[in-house]
């Protein structure tokens, strides 16, 4: 055990009598066997992508660049128009979903642009998934956007444009088991 | 009390022939049970293969057994005993195998029978090279290998895992006619043996600002979904075992995280990281998929929990009726908010209901056995089961949760499931 974890392992006994004081059932003791990771660490595994933009890489990519990269990677099971095959159709156009037409392809179901860039990222090809370069996701991003004519075919999409998007059906859901 | 039966015990409670479920505690009761009529390949040739032995005299009497095993295996008359495999699109490693429900008794699912939904396949992990990162809002970032999981203090539980898709043929406009675990069989139940997440949360030290949990799988594109870390805290566990050994490859080897009476895909498999954060990544998982869009336009979000369901397994579609006498209904019962309080069956379409035998163990987010006699007097019926939870949630008929949720939700589909029986003992998926 190093010193480190030597100290946390002590500081943890001391502390666990006021533990046990504050809660009604005492927590199960620990072996704290867990190892302590640095930011760098870290880095390499945070794959997180939020909302906001938080977590998406440097890189850039536009919709005529990503209509190469789709043709290549993507039409043969979602259709070479994103309008669907063996796999899901991913091309609806900028139409909330209705009773009437009830799409889940991106442009009527998808309330953020950033879960397209994070969902290739690392599932995507299923053959091959985080074989994409940042660029390359970035700009199969750009393209399924402006197929769904949300974005223009020349607009770029980088870490600063893509969480700006909103996409059609941004308040179409209502949150039941849990609040954002 | 006697096994011989009395004009009272034979004495219906309700319409369509259901009898009181003491009758189940009456001593060498026997009570016939329907039989499946779709034999599968493998156990017809199992029966053309045997020959007639005298049963008093079997020729394994006569000569020493086959050898010991290292592992056993079901007996080889047991074959047709499998997950149905559902028609996966291309890619193969994305879709389900199905439980078959109507194959097995009691509330424990064998673990090769398990019900699997996987997006990209099964992942080989080597445990040796595996981690488990806990990071994020945390005072320090963690890393715990399997080795170093297997000596925290473990917890275990008997938990039901449904999928959220489970059952999503209910939906359709048509009752499908398939047998009843290629149907309902994305659920099952196993005793999950692990660690309380909350110790492993604790350790790292929750910031004051956390309040989700994104959970990341280490299969072929890293599956993520993001949670509410007071469900995570309050019972959640990274289960390494699984009915009493290590749990599955299919079903995340070397440790998955299990989440009592919550839907499918939050009980992340291959499980290899944990992020807080302060809010909902917005995962595909959580957005495009595992919602449920609503006549309004409007999508159901976030739909965690389970609801109570029941279904009748015996006698089910495939199975067939030996012509009148007295049966036993069995089923299972199970809801994501805690325990079976009460199972209603209905022989006559829903218009008498009476009170099934539930068997112990009841345990809260489990399985539970329901059992019912029924005197059937060979004439058509529909059979119903209807579940209540001890939150007093009763099992909704479909007519109601259709006209709630419309047809284009796809998952969460829990509505009363009704099987009619014709005179000639055939059992037929109905919506009634």
């Amino acid at each position: 055990m190093s010193m480190r974890n030597c100290l946390i392992a002590i500081a943890a006994l001391v502390a666990m009598p006021l533990a046990t004081l504050a809660n009604a059932e005492p927590a199960p003791s620990a072996p704290h066997l867990g190892t302590p990771m640095s930011k760098d660490d870290v880095a390499k595994w945070d794959l997180t992508i939020f909302p906001d933009g938080r977590g998406l890489p440097p890189g850039r990519g536009t919709a005529r660049e990503g209509q190469a990269i789709y043709s290549q990677k993507c039409a043969t099971c979602h259709g070479d128009k994103g309008q669907g095959a063996t796999a899901e159709d991913l091309v609806s156009g900028p139409k909330p979903p209705s009773g009437d037409d009830p799409s889940k392809a991106i442009g009527s179901y998808w309330p953020y642009a950033t879960t397209i860039f994070d969902f290739i990222r690392h599932s995507m090809p299923p053959a091959a998934p985080g074989s994409l370069s940042s660029d390359q996701v970035y700009a199969l991003t750009a393209y399924l956007l402006a197929a769904n004519k949300i974005i223009g075919e020349g607009d770029e999409m980088n870490a600063q444009s893509l969480p700006k998007i909103k996409m059609p059906n941004r308040d179409g859901f209502i949150p039941i088991d849990a609040k954002k | 009390m006697s096994g011989a039966l009395s004009d009272d015990d034979l004495t219906p409670v309700a319409g369509g022939g259901l009898l009181h479920r003491r009758l189940l505690l009456k001593r060498g009761l026997v009570l016939a049970a329907a039989a499946a009529a779709w034999p599968s390949t493998s156990r017809a040739q199992d029966a053309a293969r045997s020959q007639p032995i005298d049963p008093a005299d079997p020729p394994w009497i006569h000569k020493t057994g086959l050898p010991f095993t290292g592992y056993g295996t079901p007996s080889k008359y047991e074959k047709h005993v499998v997950r149905n495999i559902g028609g996966n699109r291309s890619p193969a490693g994305d879709g389900v195998s199905w439980t078959p429900l109507e194959d097995l008794e009691g509330i424990i699912t064998p673990s090769g029978l398990h019900f699997e939904r996987h997006h990209d396949g099964v992942p080989d992990i080597d445990p040796a090279q595996h981690r488990l990162v806990i990071h994020g809002r945390v005072r320090q970032p963690l890393m715990f290998t399997v080795e170093n999981l297997l000596r925290y203090p473990m917890r275990s539980q008997f938990l039901f895992i449904e999928c959220g898709g489970n059952s999503n043929a209910g939906w359709h406009e048509e009752p499908i006619q398939r047998p009843v675990g290629a149907f309902h069989g994305l659920v099952s139940c196993s005793e999950w043996t692990g660690v309380p997440l909350s110790i492993l949360l604790n350790e790292a030290g929750v910031d004051a600002s956390a309040s989700w949990v994104i959970a990341e799988g280490g299969d072929a594109g890293l599956l993520n979904v993001s949670l509410p870390l007071s469900k995570l805290m309050d019972d959640a566990m990274i289960a390494l075992y699984q009915n009493g050994e290590r749990v599955r490859p299919e079903n995340g080897y070397p440790m998955r995280l299990v989440v009592p009476g919550w839907e499918g895909i939050t009980n992340v498999k291959w499980l290899r990281r944990l992020e807080l954060a302060d809010e909902p990544a917005m995962t595909r998982n959580e957005t495009a998929k595992y919602t449920e869009l609503l006549p309004s336009g409007k999508a159901r979000m976030f739909t965690f929990i389970m609801h109570a369901k029941s279904l009748i397994t015996s006698p089910s579609p495939g199975q067939t009726m030996h012509g009148p006498n007295v049966y036993e209904i069995r089923g299972l019962a199970w809801s994501g908010r805690g325990r079976i309080a009460k199972v209603e069956v209905s022989a006559d379409g829903g218009a008498s209901w009476a009170e099934a035998h539930l068997q112990e163990p009841v345990m809260p987010y489990c399985f539970t056995r329901f059992r019912m006699p029924w005197a059937w007097n060979g004439k058509p019926a529909v059979l119903k089961s209807r579940a209540t939870d001890e939150t007093g949630y009763v099992q909704p008929e479909r007519d109601v949760l259709v006209k709630e949720r419309g047809r284009n939700g796809y998952f969460h589909y829990n509505a009363i499931v009704s099987w009619a029986v014709d005179e000639d003992g055939e059992i037929r998926h109905v919506y009634a």
